[in-house]
C-alpha cells in the first residue's frame, strides 16, 4: 500500500526550479533514504510530500487520513517562547502524562518532562523531537536530516533507535541524510536526488551507480566536499540546455538496467 | 467613588488587555512587531475613511486595517526579509491617513486623539465595542491555541499534523486587525504595537510555559492600564502614552530578578 506518492513533481522557488519531474513513492513499512548534495532539493521534496510546498507541475497524493510523524531538520525555538519538554510533546494534540513519559522513555531520554527545550543537548533535543512525532502514532515517520549536529556515536545511536522503532511498530520511514555510510546499512531503498532523481534502488545498487559516484565519490569527507562543489558547477550548466535531459535519461537508463530492486521501485511509483 | 469617565476608561483598557496579552505573546514569538506597527498605522487611514463616509467608526477602521494586514502578509510571507516593505507601507499608510484626515472639516483638532488615544473620552458605546472586539479575539485565540502554537513553533511540523500554517497566520492577522480597530481610541495608532509587545516581553522572564506567558502578559497589561490612568490623572499627562510608559516601567522591573538571580 502506497502511503505517499509524487508523480512528475516540479517545485519552483520564484523563477528557480528546485525539483524537476520527480517520481517518488513510499509503501507501508519501508525505510527510504534520500541523499544528495546541498541544494539538491531534499528538504523541498519532503516539504512537498507533506503539502507545505506547492507543486508547480505534477502531483502529490497521500493516503487518506495518513498520520505523519515529522522531525524537522532544525527547530528554531524563539528564545522568547518558553517551552518545556512536556508542553512540547502536547503539540498539537494533547498527550497524557503517561503517554508522554512512555514516549520519552522509548527514545531513551526518560524524565526530561520539566526541562526547558532550550536547556537540552543536541542529542536530547533530537530524541524529544522524535518522541513528539511518535506520540501521533504515525504510519510514516518523515525525518529531515535528523542527526545534524550530533557526534558520530550519537548519529549511530539515533539510527539504531529509528530501526528499533520501525521493528516494533512497522512504521514507514522516509529520511533525508548526509550520513551516507550509516544510512546505507539501515535503509531498504535509497533515492539519490539532485534536482531530479539521479538514481534509485537498494543501497548496494545505488552506491555502485555512476551517478551516485559522480555526486559523492568514494573517499573521505574532504573529497566529498570537493566532488560536491565540482558537480554543482557542472549541474548549473546542464540545467540550461539539453545536457540536462541527457543526464536524466542516463539516470533512467541505469535504473532500468538495475537488478530486482528496481522493479520494486517501479511497482512503488506506479501504485 | 471615582468619576464615571475614569471607570469607563479603566473598563475599556482592561477589556483591551484581555486580547493584547495573548495576541502580544504571538506577536513577540513570531517577530511580528513591525507588522503590528504597519497595520496600526493604517488605522489612521481607516479613521479618515470612516469619518468621510459616515461608516460606523469601528467598521471603517477595521476594514482598512484588515486590508492592510492581508496586503502586508501577502507581500511578505512570514516576516522574513520584510523590513523594507513593512517600513514603506507602515509610514505611507500613516502619511496618507494624516493627509486624508486633514481634508475632513472639523476633524483636525481631534487628530491627536487618534494618534495618541483619548481613553478618558471613551463612551459607554466604546466600552462595549472594545469588550466585544477583545472577547472575540480572545475566543479566536483560545479556539485555535494549539494549532497557532504549533504553527509558530515550526511550519512544517504543523503542516505534517494537518494544520495549515498559512491559515493560522491569516487568523492572527485578523485578530491583530480587530485589536487595532478597537484600540485606536484608547492608546492611539502610534502606540498600539507597544501595548502588544511590552507586556508580553515583561511576561517572558517569569513564564515557564506559553500559556503562563500569555496570562502574565494580560496581568502586566492590566497593571499598565491602571498605572497609566493613575499617572495621567495625577500629572495631567496624555493617557495613551502614560499607559505605555507604565508598561515600560513594568518591563524594566521584570528584568531585575533575573539579573540578581
Amino acid at each position: 500500500m502506497t502511503l505517499i506518492a509524487a508523480r512528475g513533481l516540479t517545485v519552483r522557488h520564484g523563477g528557480q526550479t528546485v525539483l524537476a519531474g520527480v517520481d517518488f513513492a513510499i509503501a507501508k513499512g519501508e525505510i527510504v533514504t534520500v541523499v544528495g548534495p546541498n541544494g539538491s532539493g531534499k528538504s523541498t521534496l519532503l516539504k512537498a510530500l507533506i503539502g507545505l510546498e506547492k507543486a508547480a507541475e505534477g502531483q502529490v497524493t497521500r493516503a487518506p487520513g495518513l498520520r505523519i510523524g515529522y522531525v524537522p531538520q532544525r527547530l528554531h525555538l524563539d528564545p522568547r517562547l518558553p517551552m518545556t519538554v512536556r508542553r512540547f510533546l502536547s503539540l498539537p494534540a494533547r498527550a497524557s502524562d503517561a503517554d508522554a513519559a512512555a514516549a520519552l522513555t522509548r527514545v531513551g531520554v526518560p524524565g526530561l518532562e520539566a526541562r526547558a527545550m532550550s536547556a537540552l543537548s543536541g542529542g536530547q533535543f533530537q530524541r524529544v523531537l522524535l518522541a513528539r512525532a511518535l506520540l501521533a502514532r504515525p504510519e510514516i515517520l518523515i525525518l529531515d536530516e535528523p542527526t545534524q549536529g550530533l557526534d558520530q556515536p550519537g548519529v549511530a545511536a539515533f539510527y539504531r533507535l529509528i530501526e528499533e522503532v520501525r521493528g516494533e511498530t512497522g512504521v514507514a520511514v522516509l529520511m533525508v541524510s548526509h550520513d551516507l555510510h550509516v544510512v546505507m546499512s539501515a535503509t531498504d531503498r535509497v533515492v539519490c536526488l539532485n534536482g531530479h532523481v539521479c538514481c534509485e534502488g537498494t543501497p548496494r545498487v545505488v552506491s555502485a551507480a555512476p551517478e551516485y559516484r559522480a555526486l559523492f565519490g568514494l573517499g573521505t569527507g574532504g573529497a566529498l566536499a570537493l566532488y560536491r562543489h565540482v558537480h554543482d558547477h557542472d549541474h548549473d550548466h546542464q540545467h540550461d540546455g539539453p545536457a540536462h535531459d541527457h543526464a536524466r535519461d542516463h539516470g533512467h537508463a541505469h535504473a532500468h538496467g538495475g537488478d530486482h530492486a528496481h522493479s520494486h521501485h517501479h511497482e512503488g511509483t506506479n501504485a | 467613588m471615582p468619576d464615571d469617565f475614569l471607570v469607563r476608561a479603566a473598563l475599556a483598557g482592561l477589556g483591551l488587555t484581555l486580547a493584547t496579552g495573548p495576541l502580544g505573546a504571538f506577536v513577540v514569538w513570531r517577530r511580528m512587531a513591525f507588522f503590528g506597527d504597519a497595520t496600526a498605522h493604517a488605522a489612521i487611514l481607516g479613521v479618515a475613511l470612516a469619518l468621510a463616509t459616515d461608516l460606523p467608526f469601528y467598521l471603517g477602521t477595521l476594514a482598512v486595517v484588515l486590508a492592510m494586514g492581508l496586503g502586508v502578509s501577502a507581500l511578505t510571507g512570514r516576516g522574513r526579509a520584510a523590513d523594507t516593505v513593512l517600513g514603506v507601507l507602515a509610514h505611507s499608510a500613516l502619511a496618507f491617513g494624516l493627509i486624508a484626515v486633514s481634508f475632513l472639516p472639523g476633524v483636525r483638532t481631534d487628530l491627536s486623539a487618534y494618534l495618541f488615544g483619548d481613553v478618558l473620552a471613551v463612551t459607554l458605546t466604546d466600552v462595549v465595542w472594545v469588550w466585544a472586539g477583545a472577547l472575540a479575539v480572545l475566543a479566536l485565540l483560545l479556539w485555535r491555541w494549539q494549532a497557532l502554537l504549533t504553527a509558530t513553533v515550526d511550519e512544517a511540523l504543523a503542516q505534517a499534523s494537518g494544520i495549515d500554517p498559512r491559515r493560522e497566520g491569516l487568523l492572527l492577522t485578523l485578530a491583530l486587525a480587530l485589536v487595532v480597530a478597537v484600540a485606536v481610541k484608547i492608546v492611539g495608532a502610534l502606540l498600539i504595537a507597544a501595548l502588544l509587545i511590552i507586556p508580553a516581553a515583561a511576561a517572558r522572564g517569569p513564564a515557564r510555559s506559553p500559556e503562563a506567558m500569555a496570562a502574565l502578559a494580560v496581568l502586566a497589561g492590566a497593571f499598565s492600564v491602571l498605572g497609566g490612568l493613575w499617572l495621567s490623572l495625577r500629572l495631567d499627562t496624555p493617557a495613551g502614552p502614560s499607559i505605555v510608559a507604565a508598561a515600560a516601567a513594568i518591563f524594566a522591573l521584570s528584568l531585575i530578578p533575573r539579573r540578581s538571580g
